[in-house]
């Protein structure tokens, strides 16, 4: 690796985790708001990452950009894929992190997400003893998809997935808005610092009083 | 610092998605391929193996191919990245009043032992499964999506179901 790959992978990375801390991703409590449908912050972000790169990325190929060689897009393992994801969906909720926010947690001053990397390091030290069993390798060689991108796979424009994606987008924003109104909306900045969850009411605590004040229950 | 004046207030999320997409392009342009990071720890455990017990790690499938003709693993394009991450998440936590040592525990609702043993628990789970997925969130979900890859849009849908999922049986826990 020479010292012009070194640098634009250090500035990428840099870019990248500045931006991610920004965005209050160095929070386990913010980051998991997400699927308990209190913050939607994390399916914002992502969507409106996904809509702008892909949107740049479309253009350049459009103006033949990448020439001739296009660009490296992996091939699809189906069941490599659902089963990872679904591993890395389970530690998010469990570890309050996945591989990158653990990063951007640990460097905030999070101790958890330093012990959330030292599990990574023994979950892949697990996956290395188990690799050469039958059953890692059929679930990482089976299933493999002919196509790489969803519009090849489907026959359509990659047009049509793009707009696709903005649709979904404004949905998601929609019901975010609307999800995050019905508890006590975002987690800021000063919640993930001072730890407080705005939108976590404890269980058997009552919730927050709606409608007709004078009149009480029982 | 806790009394909050001193904390700067988050992006909002449309404009952390609008920077993000921009550094991703950017990223794509320079070298080709989109921002990761869970290799990084494959390239850790690979160097960990080599220092506990280097025949072993030597001749194991998965490991061995990063340290094979004495290669050093952490030379390596996403390694270099993850330490730009580290240095970037840094530098914005300390700029904007964000930095504070701690055990993050949420609202509190959990011990720090148990929230240490479930942060363990999930690093586990997410190393294991970031192998088998050949990537992660931002590796595999994001800039996978972000070329309308396949195995971007089947990432982030079972990532979604499945977080949903064990949120919910955890709603007790923190």
């Amino acid at each position: 690796m020479d010292y012009g790959v070194a640098g634009t992978a250090l500035a990428s990375g840099i870019l990248f985790g500045y931006v991610l801390e920004q965005a209050g991703f160095g929070s386990p409590c913010k980051l998991t708001a997400q699927f308990r449908l209190t913050d939607w912050s994390v399916f914002k972000v992502m969507f409106t990452a996904i809509i702008v790169a892909s949107l740049g990325i479309l253009l350049l190929q459009t103006g033949n950009y990448f020439g001739s060689k296009g660009f490296f897009v992996p091939t699809t393992f189906l069941w490599a894929t659902v089963s990872g994801a679904a591993l890395i969906g389970a530690g998010f909720a469990i570890g309050g992190y996945c591989p990158g926010t653990s990063v951007v947690g640990f460097m905030s001053g999070r101790i958890d997400g330093l012990v959330f990397m030292v599990g990574m390091v023994l979950g892949i030290f697990g996956f290395a003893s188990v690799y050469d069993s039958a059953l890692i390798q059929s679930i990482l060689h089976s299933a493999q998809f002919t196509a790489k991108t969803l519009p090849q796979y489907l026959g359509v424009s990659p047009w049509l997935i793009w707009a696709v994606m903005v649709l979904v987008a404004i949905g998601g924003f929609a019901l975010g808005r609307v999800l995050e109104r019905r508890t006590h909306g975002v987690i800021t900045a000063e919640d993930i610092v001072d730890e407080t969850d705005p939108t976590i009411s404890f269980d058997g605590e009552g919730s927050a009083v709606h409608g007709n004040l004078g009149s009480r229950a029982a | 610092m806790s009394d909050g004046s001193s904390v700067r207030p988050l992006w909002p999320p449309l404009v952390a998605g609008l920077v993000l997409g921009l550094v991703l392009i950017l990223t794509f342009v320079l070298v080709g391929n989109g921002v990761g990071a869970s290799g990084t720890f494959a390239s850790i455990a690979a160097w960990l193996g080599m220092q506990i017990a280097p025949a072993a790690t030597q001749s194991n499938g998965y490991l061995g191919g990063m340290v094979a003709h004495g290669a050093n693993p952490f030379a390596s394009w996403i390694v270099v990245e993850v330490v730009g991450v580290a240095i970037g998440a840094l530098l914005a936590a300390a700029s904007a009043g964000r930095f504070k040592l701690k055990v993050d525990t949420g609202a509190g609702k959990i011990g720090v032992a148990p929230r240490l043993a479930l942060a363990l628990l999930g690093g586990v789970l997410a190393g294991f499964g970031s192998r088998l997925a050949a990537g992660c969130t931002s590796g595999v979900g994001l800039s996978g999506t972000a070329m309308l890859g396949i195995g971007g849009f089947i990432f982030l849908v079972v990532f979604f179901l499945v977080g949903l999922g064990m949120s919910a049986l955890l709603r007790r826990v923190w």
